[in-house]
């Protein structure tokens, strides 16, 4: 779509959330919002993506919660954050993205306890918001790295400018 | 495409008017941000000021870029810097499109004289009626250090006006 060529500043490193081998010879990764619409949208392609390429796609989520308007954002991805303290990042980030409809906080800590999080630091580290700072670094990563909306992914380092739909990125193959 | 070729014209478009450069004295104005009230941009004197020209209140790209510049906000005020978004359109739609985004910074009418302001800035775009997509970045003594017109369809996110204050608006202020 443009020429400009933007590039993804902090490398995807062992601080990331991936799905998939470092030796996988194409990574994804994604800037999302669990409370985006368009993010909802992209979540099953993802999956459809990644079903396609197999063990060739390695898979990076960051967060980049738009607060001011999906008020629930911030307080998803810090329980996501969480999650993944206690081991259950993707668990985490799938629920969340399948019940997008409802993440409002008594949500949250319901969807912590079917996860079957330990409650009792689920519930210390979302009111000290001890993730908070994590999910914010990732925000100005995604700042920094040209990110101007959600979802925007980035192939082997380059933002990804086209459609993200099934069959366009399926395809990305053949163009990196 | 005819879409590359649209923008191909686009960027020679830009080349040809006289978008004010960095060293530049920025000019004065003074429009409405709201039904009553108006904003001076020599009241900013003092601090940067980022100015943001955007065509219009509620296009999808727009909402993305001033969106993305609520959430940036923080950013920007650690350099004690002062946003200002600016679009021709009237006051009552501004003040519709900043509740719906619930937006933090103000945004200004540029609509009577209609694009005067973006007109002085080189930013116009007569054949559409609208504002480019435009960034400045002014120093604290009024002077322009960093301009940038994107794509119109582009957003151009908030890396250059960063990187802008970084390195020109003088030392950066915590707290």
């Amino acid at each position: 779509m443009e020429t400009e060529i933007v590039k993804l500043t902090i490398p995807v490193s062992h601080r990331d959330h991936i799905q998939g081998k470092d030796t996988a010879p194409l990574t994804l990764v994604e800037y999302g919002d669990y409370e985006c619409p368009y993010c909802g949208q992209a979540y099953p392609i993802i999956k459809q993506v990644q079903k396609h390429f197999g063990p060739k796609l390695r898979f990076v989520f960051r967060n980049f919660p738009v607060s001011q308007i999906h008020p629930h954002a911030q307080h998803a991805a810090e329980t996501a954050e969480c999650a993944a303290t206690q081991n259950k990042f993707w668990e985490m980030h799938n629920y969340l993205y399948e019940h997008q409809q409802a993440l409002d906080d008594k949500h949250l800590e319901k969807y912590a306890s079917e996860l079957g999080l330990d409650l009792t630091r689920f519930k210390n580290d979302m009111s000290m918001h001890v993730h908070a700072a994590r999910v914010r670094e990732d925000f100005l990563s995604g700042v920094r790295s040209g990110v101007n909306g959600t979802p925007t992914f980035y192939i082997d380092n380059i933002r990804y400018n086209g459609s993200w739909d099934l069959e366009t990125l399926g395809n990305i193959w053949v163009h990196y | 495409m005819s879409e590359t070729a649209s923008k191909h014209q686009q960027q020679e478009h830009q080349q040809q008017s006289a978008v004010l450069k960095p060293g530049t004295s920025a000019p004065d104005f003074t429009l409405h941000s709201k039904p009553g009230e108006s904003v001076s941009l020599s009241q900013f004197r003092g601090r940067p000021t980022i100015l943001a020209f955007y065509p219009a209140d509620f296009s999808p790209v727009c909402g993305d870029q001033m969106t993305l510049y609520n959430e940036v906000l923080p950013e920007f005020e650690k350099f004690n810097a002062q946003l200002i978004g600016i679009s021709v359109d009237g006051v009552w739609s501004h003040l519709a499109f900043s509740k719906d985004r619930k937006l933090r910074f103000p945004i200004l009418s540029d609509f009577e004289p209609k694009g005067e302001v973006a007109r002085n800035y080189g930013v116009y775009r007569k054949q559409d009626g609208m504002t480019e997509r435009a960034l400045f970045v002014i120093d604290k003594d009024g002077i322009i250090r960093w301009s940038y017109v994107s794509p119109i369809g582009t957003n151009p996110g908030a890396e250059g006006i960063l990187n802008a204050l970084e390195s020109n608006a003088g030392p950066r202020e915590h707290g």
